[in-house]
């Protein structure tokens, strides 16, 4: 090889390598303000030395104080030997201070000392100026501590306050009474960390379900299979936003009928006993467990209304169990006391319930129009003969692709508030519809789409863009948009969780066993069943493990999420800081360690335990 | 019957798993189906229920055509295929009963797949299988902690659920011994008799083929070399099916 002839070339990489490296680093240390002579200096250690100090004694727990307050009178400057005597004299009875002498000039030292103090307690002794023993100016921030008898002796500084009247000397003694008890501090503190925890735990847990069929949509081996004819994709791309529009539409229409009727508590507790059985049957017989021949026409379409039927006494059955828990749930809290909780928590659920119930019908609408029309579009495409396909999909082509494209431009003119109708409408639709048609165009009728790697990338691409904008950041979009508190972080979280658990999930179903998968589908399994029963059994466990993995993050996160008006301890943390509140703040950063470390332990243990 | 009209599968690298081929499969016959690694035993077996698609050919089963069915009525015709793998393709964590059970999902209403729900017949039909393939006792077992010739009962009783009119077994006993490569290829063949189920069997060893095969294909890199009864497989055509360099042993 020619080893040799380029040595002396590769010492030169090496060396312009290392001087690469060198400029690299010395940049770095000139953007990030490395300097050391800052820590050195006096001021910084000072203030180092104080603060670490302070952290070490967390504001955790506390005594009831009382304070003995003794005032002393002196003279600056001396005066005239017989005003001497005029000095008030101090009762010596009881708590009682002298000082000696009893006047001195500004910048000499004057000796005080104390008598039957509080035994071994500490406080300020101060300079207190002008002739007014009441006066609530204090000057000076020395320091004393009694011994065992309640005496002491100090030294102190006199200040550039002259003045012919006499002045005085204040010590303050606070003593701890009765027994040590838990600061305000540590029990905001404790409020806070289990609003944290359980932000965490929300978040994990509502990340966990909706990443859960996200991640199958993300799995290359699952959607590879997934094709269609253009004409059944155009029609079910027409059929989602038709039926969601619709469902929503049809759902709300429920809901305005029935939530006056759930204020009658008689109604609403009929109707959820009565709709779920009702439903029971409906289904049962619109969906028979088995069947061995292919049934009518006649009787599926019977089957079909019945189902539909169904689902709308479904939503009815939705909104009256929420109109049902509400009204339980206000009658309750009264008679609940430290339960009240359970009640606000229904009625919480009867809210979110009331929230999603039209979502949930315009989803559940959009899907079951677009697989129906899907459907006929499958059939179309397999029984028509190739010249009328390919005229129905120039059609469907067309007018799907405007559609889309047509979204695209509302969603657009949402954002961007173009006004111009031209940009935003006909343009998109115009161009969604040359589109479609040059699609039509370039597919042969009867070949397929590969519509699940389309739904694939898609899913991929929003997944990825999601994932990178940290959680911290999506908390301060919440918090603008549902305020302050730990609701803005547990949507944060959760949000922040679904787009990476979605990410780990579909690459553990991308690298499952692919033997069980063909077996289940050689069955005659549908897509739905063959996930069910041979996909979800071999990504139980790795799911498990991403799942605590993913609960340890939140649970860090939710700490500092606080910092930007997510709510958990991280508000309180910052709050102290700013304030200069250290022995607080060393509170609740003890208590974040100790939750961290835990969750870290108890997770560990399960991990080991069931995975 | 089963008819197989020109069957060619090209894969997307280029490769041609099956060329032309074409042959017939009366009703209750017990087909073996042979050649070399590679030569493109497993892609026939699998263009049959269509798990994979040919790329051209058509396949007749019954008169019904299974290349032009839609996936409706590939659920329908799956259904009535059962398929034996030679790594038994089970489930590992799921229980042994439930691996049963999935035999007869092409039957059961996804809707209800969703709740995890079998009619109660099948359970007690699939407890009948596994007593009929003699392992009864280790249905509430994982599938994972069975013995490869228990799985490959399993794998047999997964068939049987679907109440099959021909079964697709690939390589069935290429990962067992002897002795239990028999007694596999004994359950085979009694379903084969006593059911009147239409049996397509992959196998490697042609002592096995000339004692449970009615008749044998031979594929040598994706075409038909060989039709007929296994006796007739003598010195030459036997050079024919495996290669010129190819020794008979046994
Ligand atoms: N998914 C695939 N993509 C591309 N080529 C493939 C694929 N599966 C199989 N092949 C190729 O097709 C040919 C036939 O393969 P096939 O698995 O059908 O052979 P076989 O007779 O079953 O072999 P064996 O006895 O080893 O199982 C081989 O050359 C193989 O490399
Ligand atoms: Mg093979």
């Amino acid at each position: 090889m020619n080893n040799k002839k380029s040595s002396p070339w590769k010492s030169i990489q090496i060396g312009l390598a290392v001087l690469l490296g060198l400029f690299i680093y010395a940049y770095g240390f000139d953007v990030t303000k490395v300097d050391l002579q800052e820590l050195r200096s006096e001021r910084r250690q000072e203030s180092l030395t104080r603060v670490t100090r302070t952290l070490a004694q967390p504001d955790i727990i506390g005594y009831e104080q009382e304070q003995v307050i003794v005032n002393a009178p002196l003279y600056i400057p001396c005066p005239a030997a017989d005003e001497l005597s005029n000095l008030p004299k101090a009762d010596n009875a009881r708590t009682y201070l002298t000082i000696e002498p009893a006047c001195a000039n500004p910048g000499e030292t004057v000796l005080v000392e104390g008598f039957n103090f509080p035994a071994n307690a500490g406080g300020p002794i101060r300079f207190v100026p002008g002739n007014d023993p009441a006066n609530i100016v204090e000057l000076g921030r020395e320091s004393i501590t009694t011994d065992g008898d309640g005496h002491f002796t100090a030294p102190f500084l006199i200040p550039e306050r002259t003045s012919n009247a006499p002045q005085y000397i204040r010590v303050t003694i606070s003593e701890n009474i009765g027994a040590p008890h838990f600061t305000q501090n540590a029990k905001d503190t404790w409020d806070k960390i289990i609003e944290t925890v359980f932000m965490a735990l929300l978040a994990t847990t509502a990340g966990t379900f909706l990443a859960f069929p996200i991640s199958f949509l993300a799995a290359r081996n699952l959607m590879k299979s997934v094709r269609s004819p253009l004409t059944s994709a155009a029609l079910s791309v027409l059929g989602w936003p038709i039926g969601m529009g619709l469902g929503y539409y049809i759902v709300n229409g429920i809901g305005r009928f029935s939530i006056p009727l759930s204020d009658n508590l008689a109604v609403s507790l009929v109707s959820v006993i009565l709709v779920p059985i009702a439903c029971w049957f409906g289904f049962r017989w619109a969906l028979p467990q088995e069947e061995i021949s292919v049934p009518s026409s006649s009787k599926r379409l019977a089957r079909i209304l019945v189902l539909f039927v169904v689902i709308l006494l479904a939503f009815y059955g939705f909104f009256q169990l929420a109109g049902l828990a509400s009204s339980l749930s206000l009658s309750m809290e009264k008679g609940m006391g430290a339960f009240g909780f359970l009640a606000a928590f229904l009625y919480q659920v009867s809210d979110i319930l009331r929230i999603i119930t039209p979502a949930l019908g315009a989803l559940a609408t959009g899907g079951a129009l677009g697989s129906f029309l899907g459907q006929i579009g499958q059939r179309a495409a397999e029984k028509n003969p190739a010249e009328r396909v390919k005229v129905i999909n120039f059609v469907l082509g067309a007018v799907a692709g405007a559609t889309v494209f047509g979204l695209i431009g509302w969603m657009l003119e949402w954002f961007y508030q173009i006004g111009r109708i031209e940009y935003t409408f006909w343009g998109p639709i115009l161009t969604g519809a040359g589109l479609g048609l040059l699609l039509a165009g370039f597919t042969k009728p009867k070949d397929t789409l590969p519509t699940g790697m389309l739904i694939y990338s898609i899913t991929r691409t929003i997944l990825n863009a999601l994932r990178s904008v940290e959680a911290l950041v999506m908390a301060i979009v919440f918090v603008i948009a549902v305020g302050i508190g730990p609701f803005a972080g547990m949507m944060a979280l959760g949000l922040h969780t679904i787009v990476s658990l979605a990410k780990l999930y579909s690459e553990q179903v991308e690298s499952i066993m692919p033997g069980p998968l063909e077996a289940i589908q050689a069955t005659g399994a549908n897509r739905l069943q063959t996930i069910i029963y041979g996909v979800i059994p071999q990504i139980i466990p790795p799911y498990i493990s991403y799942t605590m993995y993913r609960w340890d993050i939140n649970v860090r996160m939710s700490t500092i999420i606080g910092f930007v008006g997510g709510g958990g301890i991280g508000f309180l943390l910052q709050q102290n800081i700013n304030l200069l509140n250290y022995r607080a703040a060393s509170t609740q950063m003890i208590a974040i360690a100790i939750v961290v470390a835990s969750m870290d332990y108890i997770s560990s243990v399960l991990r080991e335990k069931y995975v | 019957m089963l008819q197989v009209k020109n069957l060619t599968k090209i894969y997307e690298g280029g490769v041609k798993a099956l060329d032309n081929v074409s042959f017939e499969v009366p009703k209750g016959q017990f087909l073996a189906v042979i050649g070399l690694s590679g030569s493109g035993k497993s892609t026939l077996l699998r263009c049959i229920n269509r798990l994979i698609d040919p790329t051209a050919g058509q396949i007749l089963w019954d008169g019904e055509d299974i290349t032009a069915a839609s996936p409706e009525e590939m659920r329908r015709i799956r259904r009535k295929i059962g398929m034996v793998f030679q790594h038994f393709n089970l489930v590992h964590r799921s229980k042994v009963i439930t691996n049963v059970l999935a035999g007869r999902l092409g039957y059961v209403n996804p809707a209800w797949s969703l709740l995890n729900r079998f009619p109660r017949e099948d359970l007690e039909k699939a407890v009948k299988q596994l007593e009929r393939v003699g392992i009864a006792d280790k249905a509430d077992h994982r599938a994972d902690e069975l013995s490869g010739g228990q799985q490959q009962r399993v794998g047999i009783a997964r068939a049987l659920m679907q109440d099959p009119n021909m079964i697709l077994a690939d390589e069935p006993v290429a990962s067992l011994d002897p002795v239990l490569a028999h007694s596999i290829m004994k359950h085979l063949e009694e379903i084969n008799k006593t059911d009147g189920v239409t049996v397509l069997c992959s196998l490697h060893f042609l002592d096995l083929v000339h004692r449970y095969a009615d008749r044998v294909i031979a594929l040598n890199q994706g075409q038909l070399v060989f039709e007929g009864h296994p006796r007739d497989i003598d010195d030459k055509k036997f050079k024919d099916i495996y290669g010129r360099d190819a020794e008979r042993v046994g």
